[in-house]
């Protein structure tokens, strides 16, 4: 019933909109007023999106509720729109997340409350439209732009080396882009269109195809972040205010593994595959050198974020094995397990990630510490608290029958097929992860408590409460019953993995 | 002898703005200082009707009269109603900051109609002559402008080192065009054009073009010929730094495209590659010698001189997409220009100039909206999308690519990502810093009214740039 609405333009515009009517509550006398116009916003945004999902195809690769509109009419630049098996649950994830980010800082964030949640806003619209972007010039515009209201966040509402950490995220992100801005260009003039779904059909020689690989690999990289050019992450998310941690780790990070799905893999092929011997390396370091770096970290924050670097190496790695496990087995249908099992890793860390980052924000309001020296025993004074706690770590540790488990799962049971030694290293993450999460768990939630402080801790409220609770139910459904995910992808994963395997090299 | 009648018509603006400029100078000479409004109204009127003027008649084709020595066609019709919008922003971002240090005088408007008659004759000239006219009396009412505030050492010193740089800059033209008057026995561009291919003295028709181009460089402050934007920039007040900063700009490129394009567009060969060099070093030294700037003047100097480099850019290709490009660039570039001296102007007062980057510190408490209007403009300067700034860089870097130079795209792409420092220092400031200064911003309406419409305007035309490319494609698609 509501294919005939614009529904992708809503979900972009609705919250821009929206957070620009909270600009004009002004001061933060008017900050209630300001929270609850947010919520509202977000709230509708998340209902619009709902019928993205009920009334989505499942059978076809192609790209549905789409709108097009021209833009700039002299370039054949189009406003067009649409999305298919893998971008959709990444727009409903961002519409979800927004909504609990917005409940996350309710009574958080007192200063500058309007800018605050309108940020929120104006950047949830902005990567709903990187997600339903189908035309390379209006996906740039969606995919710098939001990078501005990070900027401010971070800066404005961060911790106390913010400004540092603010500005290497701008220049590093930045970066990486406008080297992807250059391909872009060239592919245009190469397909003469910048419809995205043209430059798939595109025919491209072996070097420019290295080369925009190279240039993608730039942008996309450093946003997943791979290593080495991850080193922006730690920073960012320890200085971001709790609210910017988990959209930058729930969502911000899978646009780059979005960009390779969307970009990479099916426009250069060829190209990705001679150099998928490095992603593999790249991806295999991220696991399990991270992995390392996370298990000393003294920062609760830093921990998570080390883990999400480690986490996404998962998603990269099951991206890249395809071709191998197609060489190995002549079928689709393992290396379209990797490549599922790299979405579904996606999803479930922008749950898992998020609910972590929040639940050191809860701590971190109470104690204003992150350091894990500074807790211990806190399952005495917040009981409730802890559990969630303990089922997000047990989530990120990849505990089956949580989430965690199923997009690692799948990724290791498909390198198998490629390599046994690829499945060996990432199956070290299981140790590695339930070694570095389930240590700060011990350390911060059990245990005697640890000094006067956390003694006169207060358990959570009832808003706190609910937000975990949303998660902590989303964690586990998907973990129990992930077949509703699946089968949205299955058919836009197999089409992917069609381009993935047809040389475009011109003969 | 006979002499007929020129046709008048296709330089009617021009003849208009002339009289109104000796009629307003007149009636100064008979106004008090409290009644100084009604110069200011009178200027005002004056490129009003002028915009008027030119946007009624607007060009199909491509007129010329004056024995064929000025020329009327899309560009210069475009180029000249932007020059009558900047000049108009110019004069009202202006008025309140003269009034405040007693150089509310005649003169300066006065001055600043001659400088903007001296832009409306460089637009159009067909004739070395005629541009050497033209770029004379834009630069003598700059040079005026410039020292109108004498009492400033700062000013006066600019000033100097304006005329001195700005005379051998003139003479370097003029020398240029020498030669190749000697080669060609003709100043009008058209013949030249024509007579260019056939002709055996290439040597020194190179010679003269690489004068032409070092005029050009200097009065337009491509590196190396960069040396007095800085300081002008610095030490003129800062109403006059706007008007020089904006549309002069427009002017230089007119007569870039005169000179290169429909004058010497047969040794594109050679401008290409000299363009080429200065254009890099345009952009790594002003990119990178802004980062140490702490005056916020002298940061958006420098940051001029980078934009000059990616104006360059455009103009190099060669091809008409590319001069579009390059129009279109550097219209964008003068819009947010004059909403970032405008911002300037905005915070200052009498006996303060605002012009250190620490003064814009906690903007953002003092006046969300303006830095909000602060924040377009930086970001959009740096080329972050979705504002016009982009589209500026994006159209160029577009046509670069088209005419196969990916590697000098590479290069302009990082000199803007080196750019996008300083920029985002200025946001840093106003946005994550408390504020040092926490007295009111207290402007008059008309010029904050304008000032968030210039802001908006980066953001509206960043949004829906499809018109305005048009446009300057349809304006240079003849050329």
């Amino acid at each position: 019933m509501f294919s005939d609405w614009p529904l992708l333009s809503l979900v972009i515009w609705t919250p821009i909109l929206g957070g620009l009517l909270v600009l004009t509550t002004g001061s933060d006398k008017q900050a209630p007023l300001a929270r609850l116009t947010a919520l509202f916003w977000s709230v509708v945004t998340f209902l619009i999106s709902i019928p993205l999902y009920t009334d989505f195809e499942t059978g076809t690769a192609a790209m549905q509720f789409t709108e097009r509109h021209e833009w700039i009419g002299s370039w054949g630049v189009f406003y067009h729109l649409g999305v298919d098996g893998i971008s959709m649950p990444l727009i409903l994830l961002t519409t979800f997340m927004t909504v609990l980010v917005v409940i996350a800082g309710w009574e958080v964030i007192k200063e500058r409350v309007a800018q605050y949640m309108s940020a929120f806003l104006i950047m949830e619209g902005l990567m709903n439209g990187v997600f339903a972007a189908l035309d390379a010039a209006l996906f740039y515009v969606f995919w710098e732009a939001m990078l501005i209201p990070m900027f401010i966040i971070i800066g404005v509402w961060g911790g106390p080396n913010r400004i540092y950490a603010t500005i290497k995220f701008f220049l590093y992100t930045f970066f990486g882009s406008v080297f992807m801005l250059v391909a872009l260009l060239y592919l245009y003039f190469q397909s003469d269109s910048f419809a995205i779904l043209d430059f798939h059909q595109q025919a491209l020689g072996m070097t420019p195809q290295l080369l925009i690989f190279l240039a993608f690999l730039v942008a996309f990289a450093v946003k997943v972040p791979m290593w080495p050019v991850h080193t922006w992450l730690p920073d960012a998310h320890v200085e971001a205010p709790t609210g910017g941690s988990v959209i930058l780790a729930a969502i911000m990070l899978k646009l780059g593994a979005y960009g390779f799905l969307r970009f990479s893999l099916p426009i250069t092929p060829d190209a990705s595959q001679e150099l998928a011997w490095l992603m593999i390396t790249l991806s295999l370091i991220a696991v399990v050198y991270i992995g390392f770096v996370a298990l000393v970290q003294q920062d609760m924050k830093k921990l998570i974020a080390y883990s999400s670097i480690s986490h996404m190496g998962f998603v990269t790695l099951g991206f890249f094995i395809a071709w191998q496990i197609y060489a190995n087995t002549g079928s689709y249908e393992g290396a379209a397990m990797g490549i599922s099992g790299g979405i579904v890793q996606m999803i479930s860390h922008g749950f898992i990630s998020g609910a972590m980052f929040l639940c050191v924000g809860v701590l971190y309001d109470r104690l204003h510490s992150r350091e894990i020296n500074d807790y211990g025993g806190v399952v005495n004074t917040m009981p409730v608290f802890a559990a969630f706690m303990v089922l997000f770590a047990m989530a990120n540790a990849g505990l089956p029958g949580t989430s965690g488990f199923v997009g690692e799962f799948m990724v290791i049971l498909s390198s198998f097929k490629a390599n046994f030694w690829y499945a060996f290293l990432a199956a070290l993450t299981l140790i590695l992860g339930a070694a570095y999460t389930l240590w700060m768990v011990k350390r911060v939630i059990f245990g005697a408590v640890a000094n006067d402080k956390v003694a006169a801790l207060q358990d959570i409220g009832r808003r706190e409460f609910l937000i975990l609770a949303i998660l902590a139910v989303a964690v586990l459904l998907l973990g129990i019953w992930p077949a509703p995910l699946l089968e949205v992808m299955d058919a836009s994963v197999e089409n992917l993995l069609l381009h993935m395997t047809q040389s475009k090299v011109i003969p | 002898m006979n002499f007929t009648m020129p046709n008048i018509a296709p330089a009617l603006p021009e003849i208009f703005i002339l009289s109104m400029a000796c009629l307003i100078l007149v009636v100064d000479l008979f106004l008090q200082d409290r009644q100084r409004v009604i110069t200011y109204l009178l200027t005002q009127l004056t490129l009003v009707v002028g915009f008027v003027l030119v946007v009624m008649d607007f060009s199909q084709g491509r007129v010329l009269t004056f024995s064929d020595t000025f020329v009327r066609d899309p560009m210069a019709d475009i180029l000249k109603a932007c020059i009558f919008i900047a000049g108009f922003v110019t004069f009202t971002y202006s008025r309140d900051y003269l009034q405040r240090r007693q150089i509310y005088k005649g003169e300066f408007f006065v001055l600043g109609l001659f400088a903007i008659l001296g832009m409306m004759i460089l637009t159009s000239a067909h004739n070395f002559l005629t541009i050497y006219l033209g770029l004379e009396l834009l630069s003598l009412s700059l040079y005026a402008m410039v020292a109108m505030q004498r009492d400033s050492v700062t000013a006066s010193e600019a000033a100097m080192k304006y005329f001195i740089l700005g005379a051998i800059a003139s003479g370097m033209l003029l020398y240029g065009i020498s030669m190749i008057y000697g080669v060609t026995g003709t100043l009008d561009l058209a013949e030249v054009a024509q007579q260019i291919p056939g002709s055996e003295k290439q040597l020194l028709l190179t010679f003269g073009l690489v004068f032409l181009i070092v005029g050009i460089a200097f009065k337009l402050g491509a590196v190396p010929f960069h040396m007095w934007v800085p300081d002008v920039y610095h030490g003129a007040a800062t109403p006059t730094t706007l008007f020089i900063g904006s549309a002069p700009k427009i002017a230089a490129f007119a007569m870039l495209m005169r000179l290169l394009v429909d004058g010497l567009g047969g040794l594109h060969a050679q401008w290409q590659d000299i363009l080429v060099i200065l254009a890099v070093l345009s952009m790594g030294v002003g990119n990178i010698v802004a980062i140490a700037q702490s005056n916020i003047k002298r940061m958006l100097a420098y940051s001029t001189i980078s934009h000059v480099g990616f104006l360059l850019l455009g103009v190099l290709t060669g091809t008409a997409e590319g001069y579009a490009a390059a129009m279109f660039y550097t219209l964008s570039y003068v819009l947010m220009t004059l909403g970032g001296f405008g911002m300037i102007i905005l915070l200052s007062r009498e006996g303060f100039e605002a012009d250190k980057l620490d003064d814009f510190k906690g903007l953002n408490q003092r006046s969300p909206w303006f830095a909000f209007m602060m924040l377009i403009v930086m970001f959009s300067m740096a080329g972050v999308p979705p504002f016009i700034g982009f589209w500026a860089k994006l159209s160029v870097l577009k046509e670069i690519v088209a005419a196969d130079m990916v590697w000098l795209a590479v290069v302009a792409v990082i000199f803007s990502i080196i750019g996008a420092f300083y920029y985002l220092r200025v946001i840093r400031l106003m946005y994550f810093d408390k504020p040092q200064d926490t007295s009111r911003l207290e402007m008059s309406l008309d010029m904050r009214l304008l000032l968030s419409a210039n802001g908006l305007s980066v953001l509206l035309i960043g949004v829906f740039p499809g018109t305005l490319m048009a446009l300057c494609l349809a304006a240079l698609s003849g050329a």
